[in-house]
């Protein structure tokens, strides 16, 4: 059982996301990020699906996924060298003259930004992978987290080596 | 400018539709009001679902696409069971629904279901069309989808406002090109290699044929196969009828009813060729001990089915007819086989099926008396339970098409429908619907629509009083309670003839044989009501979760 994240070119079209997340509800899988957003391709968008399963299973849910008509391509991208990033608002208590330097701190380390400042609370915005928002979360809590929204993790090949647009 | 309803009912014949089988409802309105004046010959069931079912029997029977339509809300929910018959039997049905107008989406307005929703998992793709200018384009898609690759229903929803809209004649294109849709028809040069290679070397080699040979309608390809290598053949029960019952060659049906020897050869194969099948739990029993000494060829459409149940050693995805041409041309007469031949002729004359001789009623020598009485020149549609069961093992099939039964989903109601349906694909045989008393009160109300039609559907109900087969496993596995399968005794013949259509009632073996010619000489539909042995069973059978050859009611084994 590990992590697999699958890269899923969709017709833009109402319906499509439910469709592919049907399957995988279909099969007993949990989905633990999902991104959906525009691509390359007029018409098309690129799902970026991250589900925890043994190989065999999450094979047979990509070959159900091929199956659907809107779907043009399906790809494992944890079989290769890749890039894959996620990013996160977090909104933290940051009282005047208490915790807000060391806050302001801890995001100039983690090269997250500060995207608004409040009386009591500042907004961060850090982009990364999977551990490196975990760990700022996990140094965050401390000072009191209002409100954490991450996106789904999406991810892209490395090199020249590109996710090809048919079946 | 013309309404998509006009559209719509325009359309059809162009993809080679004469029947729908439907029924009126607020919403379709504009659609049935176009069909008024239509050439489409329409048939009024009296419950969608049975418009669905006769939609697949005419599929299966004709191998076209076969529609149905209903309206929204109730109307469209209850095609639902029609359409999961479809679906995992790969029929090729297009469901053309009504939906409430575009601006009431969502509003839980009167009769609105979200049927694309619902029927997402159910279908092999499905519409809601949103514009009538794309009516004619999704009607040309749906039925392309529908009747190519690994067959399958399509849903149509169509809104009202979209149906009265108006929009102009759009062109279309002379082939459907769909990006994210192309079967691959033609199997890879060198599995085919591989598997004939296999072939020529294996000792113990064993076809084990599926509906996909029917659905390819590569029956006869499979037949030429066999017989030119001389490797004996087992059918699924979807895959009955691709090749004569009586062929030397031929072990009948596999799995939990399967007969004996067609188990045993499963059991000891070295070679087993999977053509259009799924290994499906009913077919191996207990997985690990399915085919334990053979390698595994599996040619199957659809790339899913591949290692989806069991490990494969050469997979070869493509369409059954044209591998089994491909693989025909690699290969040459072959008398490699005879003492595996052997072994399995000892087999089946040691294990035959078993009829009781003891002046009851039984319903297997029913099915044998029809089967002797039409010779294979009918089509045979079932209900599901005992009663199909009895008639897989017992009939005796010359043609693919000729038997229609619902195998996946096991849809109790299906038969007598789909037999109506099956009626207008084969208007030039008999159909027969072999049923029980259960599954006949499922969908009894189609007496009506077979009576107002003069559909000559044959119905010999195989009546014991009570849900047989699941009083079968309660008698096995339950400790003979009966919980809720006993039926009260129903007089078939006066509902028969309350519709206005013939019946008659058979109680001694003596009466069988002139019952089935009576049918066969009238012309319109005839209720038959076999009083059978109250608690047969069906025999041979694997306990679930068993292997295949742990068979219970057979013969000790020699």
């Amino acid at each position: 059982m590990k992590p697999h994240t699958l890269s899923v070119l969709v017709e833009n079209r109402p319906g499509v996301l439910s469709r592919v997340t049907g399957l995988f509800s279909r099969r007993g899988f949990n989905i633990e990020s999902l991104a959906v957003g525009t691509c390359e391709e007029p018409g098309m968008s690129r799902i970026t699906i991250v589900v925890i399963g043994d190989d065999a299973k999450v094979e047979q849910v990509m070959t159900q996924l091929h199956k659907l008509i809107d779907v043009i391509k399906v790809s494992d991208l944890s079989e290769n060298e890749r890039v894959e990033r996620e990013l996160a608002l977090i909104k933290v208590n940051a009282e005047p003259g208490t915790s807000r330097a060391e806050i302001l701190q801890i995001a100039s380390i983690f090269r997250a930004l500060i995207v608004d400042v409040g009386s009591k609370s500042v907004i961060l915005e850090v982009t990364g992978d999977t551990e490196k928002i975990d760990a700022l979360e996990k140094l965050l809590r401390q000072y009191g987290v209002k409100e954490l929204v991450r996106t789904g993790k999406i991810g892209i090949l490395r090199g020249s080596k590109s996710v090809p647009g048919s079946k | 400018m013309k309404p998509g309803a006009k559209i719509l009912v325009e359309s059809l014949p162009r993809e080679g539709t004469e029947i729908i089988f439907g029924y009126p409802g607020g919403v379709v309105l504009p659609i049935y009001d176009e069909l008024y004046d239509s050439s489409l010959r329409h048939i009024l069931v009296r419950h969608e679902q049975a418009a669905a079912h006769a939609a697949d029997g005419y599929a299966r029977a004709s191998g076209r696409v076969g529609v149905c339509l209903a309206t929204s809300g109730p109307g469209a929910c209850n095609l639902v069971t029609g359409i999961a018959t479809a679906y995992m039997d790969s029929a090729p049905i297009v469901a053309i629904t009504g939906q409430v107008p575009t601006n009431l989406l969502g509003n839980d307005a009167f009769q609105e279901s979200d049927i694309t929703g619902i029927t997402m998992p159910i279908t092999k793709h499905n519409y809601l069309v949103k514009s009538a200018a794309d009516i004619s384009r999704v009607v040309q898609e749906a039925f392309y989808i529908a009747g190519t690759g690994r067959k399958g229903p399509v849903l149509i929803d169509i809104p009202k406002d979209v149906s009265t809209g108006l929009a102009e004649d759009t062109p279309l294109p002379e082939k459907v090109t769909l990006r994210g849709y192309n079967p691959t028809y033609k199997g890879h040069k060198r599995q085919i290699d591989k598997a004939v290679e296999l072939i020529v070397h294996a000792e113990r080699p064993l076809i084990y044929a599926g509906g996909g040979v029917i659905a390819s309608n590569a029956s006869a390809e499979l037949v030429s196969l066999a017989t030119l290598v001389g490797i004996p053949v087992t059918t699924t029960l979807m895959g009955i009828g691709c090749i004569p019952c009586d062929h030397p060659l031929n072990l009948g049906m596999l799995g939990m009813h399967g007969t004996e020897y067609a188990n045993f050869a499963v059991m000891e194969s070295d070679l087993l060729i999977a053509i259009g099948a799924r290994f499906d739990d009913r077919v191996t029993g207990k997985i690990d001990t399915f085919a334990p000494h053979a390698k595994i060829v599996h040619i199957d459409i659809d790339p899913a089915e591949i290692g989806k149940n069991k490990r494969i050693d050469v997979p070869i995805v493509g369409d059954v007819k044209a591998v089994l041409q491909d693989m025909l041309s690699g290969l040459k007469k072959n008398n490699a086989y005879e003492p595996w031949l052997k072994k399995i002729k000892h087999w089946k004359q040691h294990h035959p099926l078993r009829v009781k001789d003891d002046g009851r009623l039984h319903p297997q020598y029913i099915v044998r008396a029809l089967s002797e009485l039409v010779k294979g020149e009918a089509v045979i549609v079932s209900e599901v339970g005992q009663n199909q069961m009895w008639t897989a093992q017992h009939f005796c099939f010359h043609h693919p098409r000729t038997w229609i039964t619902s195998g996946g989903l096991g849809t109790m109601g299906y038969g007598f429908p789909a037999a109506m349906g099956a009626h207008f694909a084969r208007p030039d045989v008999p159909v027969f619907d072999i049923a029980g008393d259960g599954s006949i009160q499922m969908n009894i109300q189609e007496m009506s629509t077979v009576a107002a039609n003069k559909i000559p559907v044959k119905v010999a109900i195989l009546n014991n009083m009570y849900l047989g087969m699941v009083r079968q496993w309660q008698e096995l596995f339950f400790d003979r309670r009966y919980s809720f399968t006993e039926l009260p005794p129903v007089d078939f013949v006066k509902i028969a003839n309350a519709y206005g259509i013939d019946g008659m009632r058979v109680d001694s073996p003596d009466d069988v044989v002139p019952a089935l010619k009576a049918s066969l000489d009238c012309n319109g539909p005839v209720v038959m009501d076999f009083r059978i042995e109250r608690e047969e069973n069906v025999f041979p059978m694997v306990p679930a979760g068993a292997a295949i050859n742990e068979m219970i009611g057979g013969h000790p084994r020699s």
